[in-house]
């Protein structure tokens, strides 16, 4: 969409209006500048998606709406998590980093910060895993999407 | 030609640019150097109104009853929140509007600064698009693009929000000629595919229906769809907001659908077998409970220039996105040649079955009555007029009347708030009407409460000497609300009674009009006649009507087509 101050509220308006849900929404600037590419996760039945697409598509600032869930895509959302990890639980807690091909990015003598990166349901994995009395604090930035492959979505 | 103007001057010129001849506003802090410019000129004309609710309803009207954009003028904060009623009734309507607001200057927004309001945010829901100004070399550029967006496509309301700095910065300006928008491009022709499957689909049909709303009106089709509808023989029907679309006069018609719809034309779409629909979008008003229509089995082409309409309520067959006059005209090219193809007789069983229908004579009504009946006036107000009227009408059971009982047979006649449904719409859209067609006749069907809601604009006609002729069906009640409570809800009249009227007669005499009260069903046609008569005179009629009378048939809420409450 055209990256212009109000865009994204237009959308997030868009979705509370007409009653559809946000699952999650990531949006930033592309390579040229002018342009703002976001990655929305939503759901509902066929017609739902056919008319979020279009009511999408309606508005002005959209410029190219696409179902990624269509064809084979590869899906991305980080998550940063504190935990407390403190005597075995640091060990075992690094070992489940390890397993999920995360990393520590900030550790103090009763915490870590982990860096994971993944689809959303591996990122809901990792929290199934740790002892959820540790977790402290999490952050995600909501799914990032692209198609797989050679094809691209140009405007 | 580099001579450096401001920000007000520019705005003026885009306006002289776009051919506009009157905008309809209100001044205020925000806007003031707007207005210096326009009395420094005389090529737009600017209508003072009394409210800017008003401003926006006339300049709808005024939309409405050309083929021109209306514009609209307001001043930031509360201008534009009275605005937003007319803004939204333009919106549901689909009308092409280019709604001017002043803002704030530029360094005091977010502040809460005196007659601050995110109008951006406020109107943004209801607008086809809006824009903020925050730069004066965009001005041109953005005022060009709201009349683009406005015009084109699916039309709407576009709001340009101006801050008041903005309007006094000086650039040398410059018209752009052509607008090339990446992201908006509007789609014209039909898919040829789907329009060859159309052909086939109505060239099979044994029971079709034309059913056509304000999309033929908006996009001009009316003469293209009456002569393809003639030329095949079907019947056809029209939405509250396609009246005028079709001749109502023509053998081939069977009235308005819907929920208050005749009971020709919602049987006729409840058991058609090929539905074509022109301009229009199933909604709940038209189709009622969309599963209990969905249960009998029909084809749908669907024409429309809003993909997003199409399959929203209903599922359709052969969804055709385009201009309705561009498909239109391929379509007919193609029937022509394949018009022996049709099959005749079973066109004329269909034919057969909807005469039957219409023996029911759904909008029949006491005649007889003592006290005046609703219908009558309408009646009459359509013979008086010889059915060339402009009528405007507000909301309640009067513009049900309206549409069921005035037969429009022109489009762009018939001027009422269908989508949102917006009391109070009637006399200023009326104004706007008048501006848009001079000499023309110009009558407000109206009730004693939905005529309240914008009388203050009695005033505005007096200034302008707008001869409007309000026929105001006076029965005491919010009609249309007393009606539901006798249906559904015990006859318990919960606040639906208008106590405390105001004595029209004298209202209207005080803002130095005419007022005619009628008391008899004798009396109607004559006050109608004189009213007519008096050609540079707002009149305001009082016709005293029957309180307990009923808008049939009805479709209650949440029942099928085919489910109607009979008189």
């Amino acid at each position: 969409m055209e990256n212009e101050a109000g865009a994204l509220s237009r959308v997030a308006g868009l979705f509370s209006a007409r009653g559809y849900n946000i699952e999650s929404l990531s949006v930033a600037p592309t390579e040229d500048a002018t342009l703002s590419r976001m990655t929305l996760v939503t759901s509902g039945s066929d017609e739902v998606i056919e008319q979020v697409t279009k009511q999408l598509n309606k508005l002005i600032e959209v410029v190219k709406v696409i179902d990624l869930s269509d064809g084979n895509h590869i899906e991305r959302e980080l998550m940063l998590v504190k935990v407390r990890a403190v005597g075995a639980d640091r060990d075992e807690i690094k070992r489940l980093v390890d397993i999920f091909r995360g990393c520590i990015i900030d550790v103090t003598d009763k915490s870590y910060t982990i860096e994971l990166t993944g689809t959303s349901s591996k990122l809901d994995a990792f929290i199934g895993a740790v002892d959820s009395s540790t977790v402290l604090e999490t952050v995600r930035t909501g799914a990032s999407g692209i198609g797989r492959g050679d094809w691209t979505l140009k405007v | 030609m580099s001579e450096e103007l401001t920000g007000a001057e520019i705005t003026i010129r885009c306006l002289q640019e776009e051919d506009v001849e009157c905008i309809f506003g209100y001044p205020g802090g925000a806007v003031l150097f707007i207005y210096d410019e326009l009395f420094k000129q005389d090529k737009v004309k600017h209508i003072l109104v009394r409210h800017e609710q008003a401003a926006v309803h006339a300049a709808d009207g005024y939309a409405r009853s050309s083929q021109k954009v209306g514009v609209a003028l307001v001043t930031s904060g509360p201008g534009v929140t009275n605005a937003v009623t007319g803004i939204a009734t333009a919106y549901m309507d689909s009308i092409p509007l280019v709604v001017i607001s002043g803002q704030v200057p530029t360094n005091a927004i977010g502040l809460d600064a005196f007659q601050e309001v995110d109008t951006v945010g406020i109107t943004r829901p209801c607008v086809k698009h809006n824009l903020l100004v925050s730069d004066v070399n965009e001005l041109a550029t953005t005022i060009k693009k709201a009349f683009y967006i406005a015009a084109t496509g699916r039309p709407g309301p576009v709001l340009v929000d101006i801050p008041k700095d903005v309007t006094q910065q000086k650039i040398v300006f410059e018209y752009p000629e052509k607008l090339s928008m990446r992201s908006y491009n509007p789609v014209i022709r039909g898919n040829s595919k789907q329009i060859k499957k159309a052909v086939d689909l109505i060239l099979s049909a044994k029971r079709p229906v034309v059913y056509s709303g304000g999309g033929v009106i908006l996009s001009d089709a009316a003469k293209l769809l009456t002569d393809l509808t003639r030329m095949l023989g079907f019947p056809c029907t029209n939405t509250l907001m396609g009246l005028g679309g079709f001749p109502a006069t023509d053998k081939h018609f069977v009235g308005m659908l819907g929920m208050h719809g005749t009971y020709e034309a919602n049987m006729a779409m409840q058991y058609c077998d090929v539905l074509i629909a022109v301009g229009a979008r199933f909604d709940d008003r038209v189709i009622g409970n969309p599963k209990h229509f969905s249960n009998e089995n029909r084809k749908i082409i669907h024409i429309d220039i809003d993909p997003s309409s199409i399959s929203k309520r209903v599922k359709v067959d052969i969804p055709i996105v385009g201009n309705v006059p561009d498909v239109l005209k391929e379509l007919t090219k193609l029937l022509k040649q394949r018009q022996d193809e049709m099959d005749e007789k079973a066109l004329d069983e269909w034919w057969k079955q909807i005469d039957l229908w219409r023996e029911r004579d759904c909008l029949k009504f006491n005649r007889e009555s003592d006290i005046i009946k609703p219908q009558l006036v309408v009646e009459k107000l359509y013979d008086v007029t010889k059915g060339e009227a402009f009528v405007t009408s507000d909301v309640g059971q009067h513009q049900m009347w309206a549409a069921q009982f005035y037969k429009f047979d022109k489009p762009r006649r018939w001027i009422n708030s269908g989508g949102l449904g917006t009391m109070g719409f009637g006399l200023p859209a009326a104004m706007g009407v008048m501006f848009a067609n001079p000499k023309s006749k110009v009558a407000c069907i109206t009730g004693e409460a939905s005529i309240q809601m914008c009388i203050q604009e009695l005033s505005t006609c007096k200034q302008y000497r707008l001869p409007i002729k309000i026929v105001n069906l006076n029965n005491r009640y919010m009609g249309m609300v007393r009606q539901w409570q006798e249906f559904f809800h015990g006859n318990r009249y919960a606040e639906s009674y208008m106590d405390a009227l105001p004595d029209f007669i004298k209202l209207a005499e005080s803002y130095g009009h005419v007022g005619i009260r009628v008391e008899r069903p004798e009396d109607v046609e004559g006050a109608l006649q004189e009213a007519f008569k008096l050609k540079d005179q707002l009149v305001f009629l009082d016709f005293i009507t029957d309180q307990t009378e009923n808008v049939f048939p009805m479709v209650p809420g949440g029942k099928g087509l085919s489910e109607m409450i009979l008189v």
